[in-house]
């Protein structure tokens, strides 16, 4: 009788990823999107809902997406490297508030600081999905021309800016100015 | 000295526990009385001993002995006396040792309570508990030895973590491990039952009580939990989803599905090796909490410092206990034999439907926790998953289950008429409408459906409970309410306290509000017909503390409500601030204010929150583990060998 089996295969099934889950630790991940151009889209501003944020805010200059809501404990965690890549190094950053309550997401921006240029407001999460988002917070590099050149899931920590992005970004100010 | 004496009698635990293993596993399977006799006093021996570990670490933190490790990472010689004691639980290593007593305090109770049961069945289910308790005392001296030295002994100790100096966190941590290792007497009462083929089903009437005592202590210990979240983080949640949190819940979700589903097992033979999956998962999923919290796999608020070989042993052990469990489960459930059938509309099919419901949710839970880790394992990155899943996925689970929870005391087992059940309740339904949308919105104004179900759905609940006491009284008098066994009692309370916490969720997760404000001594601010008004700051000196303490005074239409004093404290041994929370708590809702930074120029970031009905929560939790309390002390589980001398006509469900 397999069916009776059923409940065994499940565990294995979970030990399986636990002991990946303890022996792994990846970080970085290829997108399909990468290379490509931001996918279209309208959505509110946060500040200004009457004002429309479109992937044309995106194109002209060399700047990361940020997918991010309060409720997300990693991007509590990230804000304060958001703040220094923002006010330290001059980066332009476009928030995407996902799922959010907006009303919060201005007072937490206020509270600790708004390292955002501009801000969407992805009530439903639908722009997201055409985005590939996983969850919160992820963190695209777009170059001037608008096109995605690299995607970071998770929180990003000072050893990523140092290592990884701000080499990236530097890169790609550089390929605008030819 | 002292310490070495600790290590030792944990060592000769070990050994004690793996005596009773083998003379309750070997001693059954033999048929050994001189092996089974043994039983009780080896289970005392294992209390003792870990006892007796238990109570040197707790004189190593009261005389401030920082040669150990563990004392001087989480002690400090100005800790008060109290929370020096409870610094024993307040890190991995000494928490574990709490439950490895706490373990050999469920094993001495199962064996008392079980004298009067079949000598082989217990034995066996004794034997599991000893491999059980083995593996984590194994686990205590492998990885994680509370008593582990170091040189040069620290002059002073780093203090137990500021937020854990709190009284909540003095019960919840052993209240928790207790629901949590309660949960082993009805997996070891189950295996039992699956490698002894038991033919009839009293084994269900006999884990009954250990099922439900352990629920009791789950509720007690996350009801504890998320009310300590909630005055001593500072953000006002009561429930966060956080992977920790969610350990703790998917086995209170299980083991709701398995003191249900036991009843039918116990009066109607049927839901039988349902009913044994339930037992085996509710308490993997107690084994997996301790993984995801121990190991480091989750990215938690409150993981405990985290070391990749912890979580290889538990895994190894997890995958053992439950691995072979569940391998005797495929290869003797399709020998159980069937039980009754029942028709459409009985009690069976709501106790189904119960089931059902409660499985989801807490395969829902399950999903939205290890969803991380999945995306971590195939290398798809970190990500979290946050309430907007969960409260998706949840609510629309929960509501239904409400729902059907008003009928399932009042239908009959085997069959019932919906004619009958529907007479009976529909003016309980109209009431509940009628109250519950015209209550809703007379005093909140406007609102969305969901919070409108949500409160029909909770007063339902509330309103059925009394279906049962009115109807006995109309038919005996006070007499047939004095009369209603004490599982029945049990249930009703139990259920109101569900219909109850409804209510709380519900209104406090639409009607909450909150305000970060910018404010200086003098500024007052209205939130919902209160004033708050900031008079000013002073400083405060505690034992291992420096404060500083706001007063505020909060009106309403002109009359003085009462003066609030949030601090925010700097623990001298600790580097961060932490938020100490004013409340002026009420039945109907709670004013809550926290002090954020301080901005310059007197400025201070302040947090003011109105929580209408937050009470409900913890009281609706405290209702239905009162429920839980009675109905365990029936006198029914009490009876000789289990083999009642009361028709079981009229059982609680």
């Amino acid at each position: 009788m397999w069916r009776y089996a059923i409940p065994l295969l499940v565990l294995s099934l979970l030990m399986v990823f636990f002991w990946r889950g303890l022996s792994l630790n990846p970080s970085e991940v290829p997108s399909p999107l990468i290379g490509r151009d931001v996918p279209a889209f309208t959505l509110p501003e946060l500040r200004e809902p009457e004002r429309l944020v479109t992937e044309m805010d995106l194109v002209g200059e060399v700047s990361l997406f940020n997918v991010w809501g309060t409720w997300c404990p990693g991007c509590h965690e990230e804000h304060d490297e958001l703040m220094y890549l923002a006010e330290e190094h001059g980066v332009r950053i476009v928030g995407l508030n996902l799922r959010d309550d907006s009303e919060a997401a201005i007072r937490w921006l206020d509270r600790v600081g708004d390292p955002f240029a501009i801000s969407a407001v992805d009530a439903d999460g639908q722009v997201s999905i055409d985005w590939g988002v996983y969850g919160a917070p992820e963190t695209f590099v777009l170059d001037h021309q608008g096109r995605i050149r690299h995607k970071h899931i998770g929180p990003i920590s000072h050893e990523d800016i140092e290592k990884r992005l701000l080499p990236l970004i530097r890169g790609l100010k550089e390929e605008a100015r030819q | 000295m002292l310490a070495e004496i600790g290590q030792i009698a944990l060592i000769l635990a070990l050994g004690i526990t793996l005596a009773q293993a083998w003379f309750g596993i070997a001693g059954a399977t033999r048929e050994r009385l001189d092996w089974m006799q043994a039983l009780p006093s080896i289970a005392l021996g294992q209390l003792v001993f870990t006892a007796v570990a238990f109570a040197v670490l707790s004189w190593a933190f009261v005389s401030n002995d920082f040669s150990i490790a563990y004392v001087a990472n989480n002690s400090n010689t100005d800790l008060p006396l109290i929370y020096r004691l409870t610094a024993v639980w307040g890190a991995h290593e000494g928490s574990l040792l709490l439950w490895c007593m706490l373990m050999a305090l469920w094993t001495v109770a199962a064996v008392w309570f079980s004298r009067n049961l079949p000598r082989v069945f217990v034995s066996r289910a004794i034997g599991i508990l000893g491999v059980i308790s083995a593996g984590f005392i194994l686990f205590t001296l492998l990885t994680s030895n509370p008593f582990e030295r170091i040189f040069p002994i620290p002059a002073e100790g780093r203090d137990l973590n500021p937020i854990l100096q709190d009284p909540a966190m003095i019960i919840h941590p052993p209240m928790l491990y207790l629901g949590y290792l309660g949960l082993s007497i009805p997996f070891a009462f189950a295996v039992s039952s699956l490698i002894g083929l038991e033919s009839n089903t009293t084994w269900a009437r006999w884990t009954r009580p250990w099922a439900t005592a352990a629920w009791v202590c789950l509720t007690l210990g996350i009801a504890l939990g998320s009310w300590w979240a909630y005055y001593e983080l500072g953000w006002g949640g009561w429930w966060f989803w956080d992977p920790v949190e969610n350990a703790s819940f998917m086995p209170w979700l299980v083991s709701i599905g398995l003191i249900h589903s036991l009843a039918v097992t116990e009066k109607r033979g049927a839901f039988r090796n349902w009913t044994v999956l339930l037992a085996i998962s509710a308490f993997a999923l107690a084994l997996l909490g301790a993984f995801l919290v121990r190991s480091g796999v989750l990215v938690s608020v409150h993981a405990f410092a985290t070391d990749p070989t912890r979580g290889v042993y538990i895994l190894i052990f997890l995958g053992l206990t439950v691995g072979s469990s569940l391998a005797l489960y495929a290869w003797r459930a399709p020998h159980m034999p069937p039980g009754g059938g029942f028709r459409l509309v009985s009690r069976e099919t709501f106790l189904l439907l119960n089931n059902l419901l409660l499985v989801v949710a807490a395969a829902a839970v399950l999903l939205g926790t290890l969803y991380p880790l999945f995306l971590d394992a195939m290398g798809l990155g970190k990500i979290s998953v946050g309430p907007p899943y969960f409260n998706a996925v949840f609510v629309p689970l929960m509501l239904p289950l409400l729902f059907f929870l008003g009928f399932g005391p009042y239908a009959r087992w085997k069959r019932s008429e919906a004619m009958e059940l529907g007479n009976r309740m529909w003016p309980l339904m109209v009431a509940a409408v009628v109250l519950g949308v015209g209550g809703t919105l007379l005093l909140a104004g406007p609102t969305g459906v969901m919070v409108l179900m949500a409160m029909v759905l909770g007063l339902w609940v509330i309103f059925s409970v009394f279906v049962e006491p009115v109807s006995r009284f109309r038919k005996k008098g006070w007499k047939g309410v004095s009369g209603m066994p004490a599982s029945i009692w049990g249930m009703l309370i139990a259920h109101a306290g569900v219909g109850l916490m409804a209510l709380g969720v519900a209104a406090v997760s639409t009607f909450s509000v909150e305000r970060d404000m910018r404010m200086q001594p003098g500024d007052d601010y209205d939130v919902v017909g209160y004033r708050f008004q900031f008079d000013g700051v002073r400083d405060l000196e505690g034992p291992n503390w420096d404060s500083i303490q706001a007063r505020f005074t909060v009106t309403r239409n002109g009359r003085e409500v009462t003066q609030m004093f949030p601090e925010k404290r700097i623990y001298r041994a600790r580097p961060d601030p932490l938020a100490q929370v004013a409340l002026h708590p009420r039945l109907r809702r709670d004013l809550y204010i926290a002090m954020g930074d301080y901005l310059g120029d007197d400025y201070w970031s302040v947090r003011i929150q109105y929580k209408p009905m937050v009470r409900f929560i913890w009281l609706g939790a405290l209702v239905m583990s009162l429920g839980g309390l009675i109905a365990v002390c029936d006198r029914r589980y009490r009876l000789g060998n289990g083999r009642s001398t009361r028709p079981s006509g009229e059982g609680a469900a």
